[in-house]
């Protein structure tokens, strides 16, 4: 691997794409908009897989070391801090960049047909390159400040991705929460960006994380010294580092964004909110993981709980919710809670790294199954015009391929075995297991619910009510979907069932060196039997129509209207907001910047006025006035200097 | 003598536009007008040929000396120079006496280039005399309108003047110290109050030339009855020469007077970005805005002079650099509006973003930029400029700095508002912008973004000086 250049080209076609598209796309292109964005993404992810594939390719014994494939000093503050723009190649980011192409690709395939009636067709292609490049910049940096740059990017362009029906005041609102409350997070990662650079003395990955593992370093030590509120400064901003991820993944309790954010169009659902940008935090913390692991291990403890409680919480909510984007929305912040609490569990090096591999072997499957279960939700809300659960029933005839795939995906992502998500989720519950028993049951329970939700939905969209398939808001209509939106169901379905596997141990561990793969039939016994248990109960519920879902709901009663308003956490948030931060805050703030604030300035304002004024009379335009002051001026500075200032 | 040809080389460049211009004024008798892009040809190569065969070296028994640091300075004048011709296009078209005006600017830009490479005291204050002269025939150089003719009689007068007093502390310091060469003044000045005197009167001539307040009051009429181009000249280029002479004559001549100094120039920068502040914000005329608003930016300048060696002369020549693209694009629109429409109030200016985006777009990052608001190149330039003024410990003065930024803040906002959001019932027409206007524009406002964005241009100018000053 020689001449790496080229690499910079996979996030730069889908911005030159932006660029043409956002330009002229309206007033040249029309609908052939889509085409140009689709060819550019096409080109960038041949690019990807092509480098991808040179890199496993050629692990020097088996170990594959990062590589920088170029470098460009931006700016330089000292001798060992600046901010660099450079492409960081390792496992991880060589997995991410396919990931984030081929979904990315597949979207935009998906999308000629789907956003077809769309007027802002061409913004939309625009706003996907814009995305596309940020995410890819995100997964290449090799510097943390230029990891915040694209981090922020991404946020700004998932904002105009979720509010492209600016006209519905929903999608507005929804743009605006995700904006604000993972802005909030970045605020935390930006200051534990400041603490982590300011302890170990480098923005630059390697160099940080050399600096912050070595345990006799001193510049280690007296970081860890230096503590605030009894904890070290290293764990600050671990923990704040960890908090931007987790506004970002949607973690427990920043997660409320989410499923809000399904405002926007089904399939930037899919790119953006399911497979690519809310795994961004997994990343970051997969990104600083020797950090967290060798330093910090308070930090990754509390990521892992966090994880598991997000986990468990969302499929609690999934399991009641009605609208079918925010069924999968919560099952995508559960299976991200399934990620973290995977790298909280796990060490750094060798074997105990088992829990590294196998969360990022899940974000990897997991973007397959999940980007196609929104795409063929995208084809169900396409046929039904609804989101409700209540408008659809008995599509699996007149849908056939989007139902077939969807029922790939779901016992994928329910952990059937020998389907992608079945493998790695034990890999998932084996690295619990091995290291936190308490998590380890949580994670079972979790993914028992798991199959039981996705399921309720799997029925009650293609079998259950079957007389609304006869009605006559479904008859009239013969295609399911033109080709462009079937492709991609299909290719993902192939992936969502073939990318189990890939010995992903092979390729990516916490040190580089392959790990051995541990797969024990006997261990998979119980979450599998827990799994069907979950599909069997969600057939008996949900297959046909019957009173009992209607006499579980109200025999469960509290839990049950808790878990249907997801557990009041927006009510909570409104609750601080609104009542303690606006009148605590806000209303003494504003009183101060009214009478005082604005009060000094309106006295600047006036004794201005009357300065100039006063010294307006100086400027009379008479020459020998304007001499007299000159001359003056200088004798009298001459004077004041040798006879009073010396 | 081929070095001789190549330390020139810059001042030779200008000497054969000058001959060029005098033999299509003798020889010329087809219309002048046609001859404008051939100018402005001419200064693109000049402005180009300054970055190559730099060569430094010393001419004339030590008169005239030059380096890669001046070249670079004269380069930032002569893009000045050649933006000017571009902005002004309009305006010069209608001229009958075209050539002339480009004879004199470059005259004047002649002299400059030798003010900056002046290495004694009479070679200073003959450049000063070449720069300053020709600029007042271009002030008068609307003949039908009474007030370029009062403001060029103003300036010639004054001008005359502070030659003078000049003139008198050079005398002064030939009579005190026997020398007139720069380095050997370096050697033997002393802060007896024969000689303090004198620097004060030589001092002067700095401060009148870059409008210090209490020195400017000439700058206003001047600047309202002359003709746009000769205004931004006298604003932009005039002052970043004097601005260049001025730090290497106090840090290399005068550095044994430097607590003099230092006090000097602290208290004449308060007063100036103050007077200047209180001023613009009372103008209702847009170039005399932009000339008053000139002034609070050379108190900006005196801040960072009063730092010290090569972050002073690093942050003063970059800003003058990125003053060259802001304070030109925001004349450049100004010349514009004002050549085919006649309007210059500030008031008239309401609603102009309806009828013309593309100049109301590029005010307005000229303004963001003289504000300097991030990420404008302008924010670098005053970051850097205060960060200079602030290694003696001054704060207080940093802190005086910032309030009048935000003062300025407030009436450079005041004309983005003006344009952007104010209503109005019969805005400025639609403006044909021509070509060459657009280009000059077009590269303010590249300049503008790219200067901040570009990190090492800054690092380049610091190397410059490392190695040179």
């Amino acid at each position: 691997m020689n001449n790496l250049s080229y690499i910079a080209l996979i996030p730069l076609l889908p911005l030159a794409g932006f660029v043409l598209l956002g330009l002229l796309g309206k007033k040249y292109f029309g609908k052939a908009a889509g085409i140009i964005g689709t060819l550019f993404l096409f080109i960038s992810a041949a690019l990807a897989f092509y480098t991808a594939y040179q890199y496993f390719s050629s692990g020097f014994n088996g170990v594959y070391q990062p590589v920088i494939a170029f470098k460009y000093t931006w700016l330089q503050f000292s001798e060992n801090l600046s901010i660099d723009m450079g492409l960081y190649l390792d496992s991880i980011s060589m997995m991410m960049i396919v990931v984030v192409t081929l979904i990315s690709l597949m979207v935009h395939i998906y999308s000629l047909g789907y956003m077809k009636r769309e007027e802002r067709f061409s913004t939309y292609y625009a706003y996907l390159g814009l995305f596309t490049f940020s995410m890819l910049g995100l997964v290449l940096s090799s510097n943390i400040f230029q990891i915040y740059m694209f981090w922020e990017l991404v946020g700004v362009s998932s904002y105009l991705l979720i509010g492209f029906y600016y006209d519905k005041p929903s999608a507005v609102a929804a743009c605006k929460k995700a904006f604000i409350v993972t802005r909030f997070a970045d605020l935390g990662f930006l200051i534990g960006i400041l603490v982590l650079s300011y302890v170990s003395g480098s923005l630059d990955f390697n160099t940080m994380i050399q600096t912050l593992t070595q345990p006799e370093s001193s510049t280690l030590k007296t970081a860890v010294a230096s503590s605030f509120l009894g904890v070290s400064a290293v764990t600050w901003g671990g923990l704040l580092i960890f908090m931007g991820g987790a506004g970002k993944s949607a973690m427990f309790p920043l997660h409320i964004w989410l499923p809000d954010a399904m405002e926007g169009p089904t399939p930037v659902s899919a790119l953006i909110h399911a497979a690519t940008m809310v795994v961004a935090g997994v990343y970051l913390v997969a990104r600083l993981f020797p950090i967290f692991a060798i330093t910090t291990p308070v930090v990754l403890e509390v990521i892992g709980w966090v994880g598991a409680i997000s986990a468990v919480i969302a499929a609690i909510i999934a399991c009641t919710q009605t609208d079918i984007k925010r069924v999968l929305a919560y099952s995508t912040m559960s299976q991200i809670g399934f990620m973290m609490f995977a790298l909280g569990v796990s060490k750094y090096g060798g074997e105990a790294g088992l829990g590294f591999t196998a969360s990022m072997f899940h974000l990897f499957t997991h973007a397959m199954f999940k980007a196609l279960l929104f795409l063929g939700a995208g084809a169900v809300i396409h046929y039904v015009h609804s989101n409700e659960m209540k408008d659809m029933g008995g599509l699996r005839k007149s849908m056939p391929i989007t139902h077939i795939t969807f029922l790939i995906a779901c016992l994928a992502i329910a952990g059937f075995p020998f389907l992608s998500g079945f493998f790695s989720k034990e890999e998932i519950l084996l690295a619990a297991y091995q290291h936190n028993a308490a998590i380890y049951w949580i994670a079972l329970f979790t993914s028992g619910l798991t199959a039981f939700y996705m399921f309720r939905l799997y029925f009650s969209i293609f079998w259950n009510r079957e007389h609304l398939a006869h009605s006559e808001i479904q008859t009239y209509k013969k295609s399911e979907g033109p080709f462009v939106m079937m492709l991609p169901l299909i290719i993902l379905a192939i992936g969502a069932a073939a990318a189990g596997y890939i010995p992903f141990g092979k390729y990516v561990s916490t040190d580089g060196r392959p790990l051995e793969s541990h797969f024990d039939l006997s261990f998979s016994i119980l979450p599998v039997v827990l799994g069907i248990a979950g599909i069997v109960s969600a057939w008996i519920m949900y297959k046909k129509q019957n009173p009992l879902p209607d006499k579980l709901s109200s025999s469960f009663g509290a839990l049950y209207k808790a878990s249907y308003h997801k557990f009041y956490i927006d009510e909570i948030y409104l609750f601080i907001t609104k009542k303690v931060i606006f009148n605590l805050i806000g209303r003494p703030a504003a009183w101060f910047d009214k009478n005082v604030v604005d009060g000094m300035v309106n006295l600047t304002g006036n004794a201005t006025q009357w300065l100039s004024g006063r010294i307006k009379k100086f400027q009379s335009g008479k020459l020998q006035s304007y001499t007299l002051l000159y001359l003056m001026a200088a004798v009298v500075m001459a004077a004041i200097i040798i006879y009073v200032w010396k | 003598m081929s070095d001789f040809f190549l330390i020139m080389k810059q001042e030779l460049a200008v000497t054969a536009i000058i001959f060029f211009l005098l033999i299509v004024k003798i020889a010329g008798k087809s219309k002048n007008v046609e001859w404008l892009p051939w100018i402005q040809l001419l200064l693109l190569l000049n402005f180009i040929g300054g970055f190559f065969f730099i060569q430094s070296g010393t001419l004339f028994a030590d008169m005239y000396h030059t380096n890669g640091l001046l070249a670079f300075q004269k380069n930032i004048l002569s893009l000045g120079v050649y933006l000017i011709s571009l902005l002004c296009s309009d305006w010069l078209k209608k001229s009958e006496h075209l050539p002339e005006f480009f004879l004199l600017m470059c005259s004047s830009l002649l002299g400059m280039f030798l003010l900056i490479s002046s290495g004694n005291l009479l070679m200073f204050y003959l450049s000063l005399e070449l720069a300053s002269i020709p600029v007042a025939a271009m002030a008068n150089f609307d003949l039908h309108k009474k007030s370029a003719s009062e403001g060029a009689m103003k300036l010639i007068f004054i001008s005359a003047f502070a030659s003078a007093v000049l003139l008198f502390g050079i005398s002064l310091i030939y009579g005190a110290t026997g020398t007139i060469s720069f380095d050997s003044l370096a050697q033997v000045v002393t802060d007896n109050p024969l000689q303090i005197l004198a620097f004060v009167f030589f001092f002067t001539a700095f401060t009148f030339k870059l409008s210090v307040v209490p020195f400017h009051l000439w700058t206003a009429d001047v600047y309202e009855g002359a003709p746009i181009a000769t205004t931004s000249y006298l604003s932009v280029i005039s002052k970043g020469a004097v601005a260049f002479i001025f730090i290497t004559v106090l840090y290399k001549v005068f550095a044994p007077l430097e607590t003099v100094w230092y006090w000097m120039l602290v208290v004449l920068s308060v007063l100036t970005m103050l007077i200047g502040n209180l001023f613009a914000l009372r103008q209702q005329n847009i170039k005399r805005f932009l000339a008053f608003s000139s002034i609070a930016q050379v108190g900006f300048i005196l801040v960072a002079i009063t730092g010290t060696g090569v972050d002073s002369m690093a942050s003063v020549t970059y800003f003058i650099l990125i003053y060259v693209f802001s304070n030109l694009a925001a004349f450049g629109v100004a010349a514009i509006i004002s050549e085919k429409t006649g309007k210059e109030n500030i008031d008239e200016y309401k609603g102009l973003y309806k009828t013309n985006p593309f100049l109301s777009w590029m005010l307005a990052i000229a303004l963001f930029s003289l504000a300097g608001i991030p990420p404008t190149a302008g924010f670098f330039g005053k970051l850097f400029l205060l960060t200079a003024g602030s290694v003696k410990g001054n704060f207080w003065l940093i802190l005086i700095a910032g309030l009048n930024m935000v003062i300025s803040l407030f009436y450079y906002l005041k004309i983005v508002r003006a344009v952007f959001m104010d209503k109005n019932e019969n805005p400025v027409e639609k403006v044909l912008v021509n070509g060459y206007a657009k280009m000059g524009l077009v590269i303010c406002a590249a300049g503008i973004i790219l200067a901040g964005l570009i990190g090492p241009l800054y690092d380049y100018i610091r190397e410059l000086i490392t190695i040179f000053f």
